[in-house]
């Protein structure tokens, strides 16, 4: 066990784990923030996905210590209020099914447009192939993607 | 047809509201979730103002003393929609304005509420009479209450969106009087809506849950958290057929956060303070398995040898039209093709947990369940207890898809909880879902067809099944009735690979090899391929019978809506239609599927789908039903990849099984027809055509025909 301070959503948190803990355990079961999902733990399924200094990371195979001195962002944090363009985009195409795999869809087109305000189709299916929403709800959450780049 | 029943008897509308007390109840609390409080939905869903008191009109409905209205959704959801859709039906008859309405999942509470059961397509079907006549009673009972206030008579008051008016133009709201209404005496009949009427179904709303979804909030089993919760591993055999016969768990015991190592059965649970550290402690157990000594641990060659060996042994058909034999003897010409599929996971995104508190009081679980009252049932064997004392709570599913019917992972959380008496999480690793599953049963069909005079005279389909075969209404499906002379055997051989329902269970490749077939024999027939259905089905008007589930009309009707939608036969050079058409779970869809070669190799770019449910609840949202079915259908049929070798599964995440993924999606397109019957369910419906559909797409750009799944596996075609 050792002593960890990490930045979550503009907060600091100081947290004791073990060292080979993923950050996606430290963010469920530590910090409470359940928003980011577990679905494989070996990094194919993007559930869950959060921002690393504004970067998309799969929370499931980083240790805890890939996010001191760095600033983490969950879906929690991705807005104050849900009102990312994002999040918009996905309440006017009611994207979801079961949902499950939404806030890792969210977090990782969320940093495919901080870094590309205009992508075209073939850079958001790119971007989004690394994301499984067993579902099937792909087309919307393509159609989200456009509708937000659209109004960001 | 429509809303035959518009009214209905006090008995069915008490077997709702009796253990409600029809009383009233003050100081509400969302009980449901355990992590939503007054303050949560307010910031959530900040256009409603919650009420200060409630009146519990019956189990399905509470009046707030400001007219806002919380209506229970009795069966689980797991991204069916229900828990919006449901609601809708009330809130329709209700007369209540949807923005004012909070909908709470109901616990399982068999006294109330009747199948609650998230399975086979039928939440809709099945719940359409009640849902109306919950709401429709509720909303006469506060008609009533406000006429007697103004001492009028109820028939001259009207009521919509909450408000009650009287002829004078005096109005109430249902706040207002929802405490007089609650202890009037509930109607013997009440009058249900005409179709015309519907203002709030046939309305897109959006999904009651997607504002939780998108921000994170706390919804699924995983996300649950209780006072003084542990956390859970399991380690279980490795290979289908082993026993345990020792386990060493210093190493276990030594990770952090380790609490207790417990076995029960042949499996051995990890206690911990975290799940990473239950995941870590189940790692380090060192097991001894033992095999069986008297039959050999399983694997795919040998299930498939006796499979193909069953397909040609004689079995008791389960259905058995007209003069079979003869019309094979007469025949023309006889086709016959063999299809071929493998055991397949559900890969539900949230692989299973549950949460259990055993105590000597009772005992409380939550989390996601397809079967609340199986579940109940089981915990009540397994831990010799009263049922009652078992409270059941459903949290929403990260998928289902059969998976979650058989709620062996409730049973193994209860038992957990029991023996280390804590309250406990029970949380599966990927690994521990792909492969501790309930898998599809690998299926094996030989469809032969007798052709005489250029039509099918006979059809005679055999099934070979690993522990189970086709079941109920299903070998009336078509081309039963379609086909004077039909029939169908079933024969299986028993695996101790666990087998069980998987969404659209066997029609989800029946389908495929009916209309791979079909679309064969009207090329073989020269024949349209349309023509030649629209004979078939014109062919079984005159055999129907009591048992016949699909009706020829509804078929014909969306096979012409897809054609027309897709241009069938009529589209630019390079693109190459395939056509399915298919009826399970009450619904009939027509697809017709197109493909494309880019950069030299075969890529499905669209799919054009005709669906009959009858009345659409909430169209945008059952249009997303047809687009995921269409989309799981096409995924599984081209990649589902499973087998086993020596009882052990041949992937365990996602790394060696491949699902489909957003490039490979085509874009989809969805047609309703509209006809004003009674509504269907959307689940399932949408799937089992889908790989039939593609596979003859496939055809016409390849010109090679495929009989097996995965598709991508056939490299002759796929290149």
């Amino acid at each position: 066990m050792a002593s960890y301070i990490i930045n979550v959503n503009g907060n600091d948190h100081s947290v004791n784990v073990d060292e080979d803990t993923p950050i996606l355990w430290v963010l469920r079961d530590t910090l409470n923030l359940v928003g980011t999902k577990y679905g494989c733990g070996i990094a194919q399924c993007g559930a869950c996905t959060i921002h690393i200094d504004g970067a998309a990371a799969r929370s499931c195979s980083l240790p805890i210590g890939a996010a001191t001195g760095k600033k983490t962002t969950t879906i929690e944090g991705l807005s104050e209020d849900g009102t990312h363009p994002l999040q918009q985009a996905w309440i006017e195409h009611d994207v979801p099914q079961c949902g499950y795999c939404q806030a890792g869809q969210i977090m990782t087109a969320a940093a495919l447009l901080a870094d590309n305000t205009n992508p075209s189709d073939e850079e958001i299916e790119d971007t989004m192939h690394g994301n499984l929403c067993r579902c099937g709800t792909y087309n919307r959450i393509k159609a989200a993607v456009k509708t937000a780049a659209k109004n960001s | 047809m429509a809303n035959k029943n518009n009214t209905i008897d006090r008995r069915s509308f008490l077997k709702v509201s009796s253990a409600a007390g029809g009383g009233m109840i003050l100081g509400f609390s969302i009980f449901m979730s355990g992590c939503k409080t007054d303050e949560v939905v307010k910031q959530i869903i900040p256009e409603i103002i919650m009420p200060d008191n409630w009146v519990t009109m019956s189990g399905w409905i509470k009046v707030g003393n400001n007219g806002v209205v919380t209506i229970m959704s009795p069966n689980p959801e797991i991204g069916q929609n229900v828990k919006t859709s449901m609601p809708m039906i009330i809130a329709e008859e209700l007369d209540v304005d949807w923005e004012n309405v909070v909908v709470e999942q109901a616990p399982l509470d068999s006294e109330k509420y009747e199948r609650q059961v998230a399975g086979g397509s039928q939440s809709i079907r099945h719940g359409w009479d009640a849902l109306r006549k919950a709401g429709a009673t509720t909303k006469a009972m506060l008609i009533s209450a406000a006429a007697a206030q103004w001492e009028v008579d109820a028939s001259t008051c009207t009521a919509s969106k909450g408000i009650i008016t009287n002829a004078y133009g005096d109005t109430l709201g249902y706040g207002e009087v929802a405490s007089a209404a609650a202890s009037l005496e509930v109607p013997e009949e009440v009058k249900l809506k005409k179709t015309e009427e519907y203002k709030i179904i046939g309305a897109s709303k959006r999904n009651v849950d997607l504002k939780q979804i998108i921000t994170g909030q706390p919804l699924f089993g995983i996300d649950t958290r209780e006072e003084g919760m542990m956390y859970a591993s399991v380690l279980r055999p490795s290979a289908f057929g082993q026993t345990l016969k020792s386990y060493d768990d210093t190493a276990a015991k030594s990770v952090n956060g380790v609490s207790q190592v417990i076995q029960f059965g042949n499996k051995v649970a990890v206690v911990a303070h975290s799940t990473w550290s239950a995941m870590k402690g189940k790692k380090a157990l060192i097991a001894q398995w033992e095999s069986p000594k008297d039959s050999p641990l399983e694997s795919t060659a040998d299930h498939d040898e006796k499979m193909l060996a069953l397909l040609d042994s004689k079995v008791k058909p389960v259905r058995n039209d007209g003069d079979v034999n003869k019309a094979f003897a007469e025949a023309d010409e006889v086709i016959e093709r063999t299809y071929e599929s493998p055991f397949l996971p559900h890969n539900c995104l949230e692989p299973m947990n549950f949460f259990a508190n055993v105590t000597d009081e009772k005992v409380y679980l939550k989390g996601p369940v397809q079967t609340p009252a199986w579940q109940q049932g089981r915990v009540a064997e397994i831990l010799k207890r009263d049922p009652k004392d078992i409270e059941v709570h459903m949290t929403r599913m990260g998928g289902g898809f059969g998976r979650r019917l058989y709620g062996d992972f409730g049973d193994e959380a209860a038992e957990i909880s029991s023996l280390a008496k804590v309250p406990i999480q029970l949380q599966f690793s990927r690994e521990d879902d792909m492969t501790a599953g309930t898998y599809r049963v690998a299926l094996k069909y030989k469809i032969r067809a007798a052709i005489k005079d250029n039509k099918i005279s006979g059809y005679h389909i055999t099934e070979a099944a690993s522990n189970s075969n086709m079941y109920g209404l299903i070998p009336n499906f078509f081309p039963a009735y379609a086909v004077d002379n039909y029939r169908v055997d079933n024969a299986k051989f028993d695996s101790n690979i666990t087998t069980g329902a998987w969404r659209a269970p066997y029609t989800n490749f029946l389908a495929f090899a009916e209309q791979s077939f079909m679309d064969e024999v009207s090329e073989i027939t020269n024949q349209d391929p349309i023509e030649m259905r629209l004979g078939m089905y014109e062919n079984a008007k005159k055999n129907k019978d009591e048992n016949m589930q699909w009706d020829p009309d509804r078929m014909a009707g969306v096979l012409k809506l897809v054609a027309d939608k897709s241009k069938y036969g009529t589209v630019q050079e390079g693109i190459h239609q395939g056509l399915s058409v298919y009826y399970s779970h009450n619904t009939h869809v027509a697809e017709v599927a197109e493909v494309q070669i880019i950069n030299g190799k075969p890529k499905v770019t669209k799919v054009t789908c005709a669906v009959d449910c009858g009345i659409v609840i909430n169209p945008d949202a059952a249009t997303n039903q047809i687009e995921g079915g269409i989309i799981d259908g096409i995924g599984h049929a081209m990649y589902g990849d499973f087998s086993f070798e020596n009882g052990k599964p041949s992937a365990s995440n996602f790394d060696k099984y491949r699902l489909i993924r957003s490039g490979d999606a085509p874009k989809i397109e969805v047609h309703f027809v509209d006809n004003g019957l009674n509504p269907t369910g959307l689940g399932e419906p949408s799937l089992p055509p889908a790989g039939g559909a593609v596979a003859n797409a496939l055809y016409k750009a390849t010109g090679k025909r495929i009989y097996k799944q995965p598709f991508v596996k056939e490299v002759e075609v796929l290149g």
